[in-house]
């Protein structure tokens, strides 16, 4: 697949693409260097080495737009706009996190920034999105709804039924499938019966677009495209995007030790990193600046986390039920 | 139901759902209603009949099965600021919706502290008779009271159906809204204006000092026959419907077993973990301090609903087993007491014909 030529893309565009990729990239592996001390006591499930997903359709919504993230979430959070400083305090538990220290890692939202709340049973969400964009659409409203989700999840009964109907509402919702080989363990070859997925959705009357190499700025466009045909009225489209998760399921560790998988798969997405390809587009001085800024801010929300306090323990009982 | 509003007139509980959701879809246009077959010639019974010709398509809809999907749907609206009503012909089938129920909709308003909520009411209605059987006569009620986040409620009666509906429409949580079959055609005085029956406050239905029978769902109309048959023979039950399960009111309940001392829970349920065993458990709690409690429990035998009418009937509590359990709690020494069989017979089942 040729690499997008992005002729509509200008320096600052590139400049924003990789603020968000780096930012997630360093975040995550921020949190991987910390969660040893066992400061996070919250299951993370690192996107790093998937981070063009999230920044290549997340860079083509508004802020107004929502997006539908799962448990491997950190980076759609980002990409949208989360705020970085209650993310690492909601994975501290602290009472300055996003959810109060109540969610954790899993379960991050920010409906400040369009970020619906992610869930960890996997597929959960993605007719949530689709309730998300029936409400719009009924609302005669031009905004539009992303499910992020992985392949795994297109494995749930539940995916099929939203397609469907998805498709026969003709709602807003651009469905997009992280499809990185690997249900925790388990590879695709041992659990479809066909890699035919685009073919799968097609059949519901969906648009779909496949891209092998995660190249976040064809993402980018594929998603722009998606974007402008539901903001005119015309219904969902499907994106899947093979990419490489590069730690382990859960955890912060790599474990190509573990006879799962082989480092040379690892080794060919590694020449595709978008971070690095994205950052070599740019002037050494831009990128210095960036980089810089990034972990400024990173150290920041780090000390923002470790300063919080934890919740007072009478939070137990808050939010059981929305008040009217 | 005793109520001081004014206009009312005798309203069957089919009609009186139909009413309360037109009412509150006026009222509302966040309120939408959707579910297989809402919009078709027979409109769930009736209880939709001529919403989708008030409203419209984009408000009344029928939809595919996919009760996983459709309930994720409805969650997603809600969180959007809508306030869907997602219609289940068969309580049964509620257990396709289990995974966006417990996982999401029960825990949106904790887990996401408080950023989303999830206003919605999730109606479905309980069968029995004319061989509903295995798959179409579950009471699964408790399986939603156990988890935090959902109330439950249970009307028995066409007032409470409307009021109760309102309530729950009104609502800024998830609702299982509990129906059953078997009511659909007894009738009530019900306002015809708009009101609310507020969730978790249980309604006295007779006053006694013998015993508390407290009836969930259809089996407070059952438990109201059996207080007649016991009237005859001068054993008087203050009967209760809680109405609403969750939240439960457990006071009103608790002051009248203070005074009788004697609870027997009847439910349109199994009695094992079920709403029976919470409320007993919780009386027990609230009320260990003060004279000995006897207690008692019925509910759906420990079997698999049967379809076959004889061993249909053996499966439920009715009228004359209801009232021959509170004889012996009562009256203990009275050994061999048990009603008139045709007193016993409950009017519903002579009014009514399958199939469904």
């Amino acid at each position: 697949m040729a690499l997008a030529s992005g002729p509509a893309l200008g320096i600052a565009d590139f400049e924003r693409i990789y603020r968000s990729l780096r930012l997630i990239r360093r975040a995550e592996e921020e949190v991987a260097r910390i969660y040893p001390s066992d400061k996070i006591k919250s299951p993370v499930h690192l996107s790093i080495g998937q981070e063009a997903v999230s920044v290549g359709i997340c860079d083509a919504l508004r802020r107004d737009d929502v997006v539908a993230p799962t448990y491997r979430g950190h980076a759609a959070y980002l990409a949208k706009g989360g705020p970085l400083r209650e993310l690492f305090a909601e994975l501290y538990g602290k009472a300055t996190g996003v959810a109060g220290g109540k969610g954790g890692s899993m379960h991050l939202i920010d409906m400040s920034h369009n970020v619906l709340g992610a869930s960890a049973v996997v597929g959960t969400t993605i007719p949530l999105a689709v309730g998300y964009a029936l409400a719009l659409k009924r609302n005669k409203s031009d905004r539009v709804v992303v499910a992020f989700f992985g392949d795994g999840a297109t494995e749930e009964g539940v995916f099929a039924e939203s397609l469907n109907f998805a498709s026969l509402h003709k709602l807003p919702v651009l469905f997009v499938c992280e499809n990185n080989y690997y249900a925790i363990h388990t590879p695709i070859t041992r659990r479809w019966a066909t890699n035919r997925l685009c073919e799968r959705v097609a059949t519901y009357g969906i648009p779909v677009h496949r891209v092998e190499n995660g190249d976040v700025l064809m993402l980018r466009e594929l998603a722009a495209g998606a974007v402008a045909r539901m903001r005119r009225g015309e219904g969902p489209s499907f994106i899947e995007c093979l990419t490489y998760r590069w730690r382990e399921h859960v955890g912060p560790n790599e474990d190509y030790d573990q006879g799962y998988r082989a480092r040379d798969d690892f080794n060919r997405w590694l020449k595709d990193d978008q971070v690095e390809r994205i950052g070599r587009m740019m002037s050494d001085e831009s990128r210095a600046q960036i980089d810089s800024e990034i972990e400024l801010d990173i150290a920041d929300a780090i000390e923002f986390a470790e300063s919080s306090p934890f919740p007072e323990i009478d939070k137990l009982y808050t939010n059981v039920f929305a008040g009217n | 139901m005793s109520s001081p509003a004014t206009n009312q007139r005798l309203l069957t509980y089919v009609d009186a759902l139909r009413e309360g959701i037109a009412q509150e879809m006026r009222s509302d246009p966040r309120v939408f209603l959707f579910g297989l077959d809402v919009d078709d010639h027979k409109a769930i019974q009736g209880s939709t009949r001529g919403l989708v010709q008030e409203f419209g398509p984009e408000r009344v809809f029928g939809t595919p099965l996919s009760e996983d999907a459709m309930t994720g749907v409805a969650i997603g609206a809600a969180m959007a600021g809508m306030r869907p009503i997602h219609v289940h012909i068969r309580m049964d089938f509620l257990m396709l919706a289990m995974n966006q129920l417990i996982n999401i909709a029960a825990k949106s308003s904790y887990m996401y502290d408080g950023q989303v909520k999830v206003p919605m009411v999730i109606r479905s209605m309980i069968g029995k008779s004319w061989g509903q059987g295995a798959q179409h006569s579950q009471g699964l009620h408790a399986m939603f009271m156990h988890v935090p986040g959902l109330k439950v409620v249970a009307p028995s009666n066409a007032y409470d159906a409307k009021g109760a509906l309102i309530a729950a429409i009104r609502d800024d949580n998830p609702v299982i809204f509990v129906e059953h079959r078997l009511l659909y055609y007894t009738d009530a005085f019900v306002p015809e204006e708009s009101f609310a029956v507020p969730l978790g406050k249980a309604r006295v239905c007779t006053n006694g000092d013998d015993i508390t029978v407290v009836g969930i769902s259809n089996m407070l109309v059952e438990c109201l026959r059996a207080h007649e048959i016991l009237s005859d023979i001068g054993i008087a039950a203050e009967v209760i419907d809680p109405i609403s399960l969750v939240p439960l009111d457990i006071d009103t309940i608790v002051a009248s077993v203070k005074r009788t001392g004697r609870l027997l829970v009847v439910d349109n349920a199994w009695t094992n973990c079920g709403a029976s065993a919470e409320i007993v458990a919780r009386v027990i709690e609230c009320a260990q301090n003060g004279k000995p409690i006897q207690v008692r429990r019925m509910g759906y035998a420990p079997t698999t609903c049967p379809t076959t009418p004889v061993l249909e009937q053996a499966f439920y509590p009715d009228p004359g087993k209801i009232a021959q359990a509170v004889h012996a709690m009562v009256r203990p020494d009275a050994n061999g007491w048990s009603p008139d069989p045709e007193r016993a017979k409950l009017a519903y089942q002579v009014k009514f014909r399958g199939p469904f």
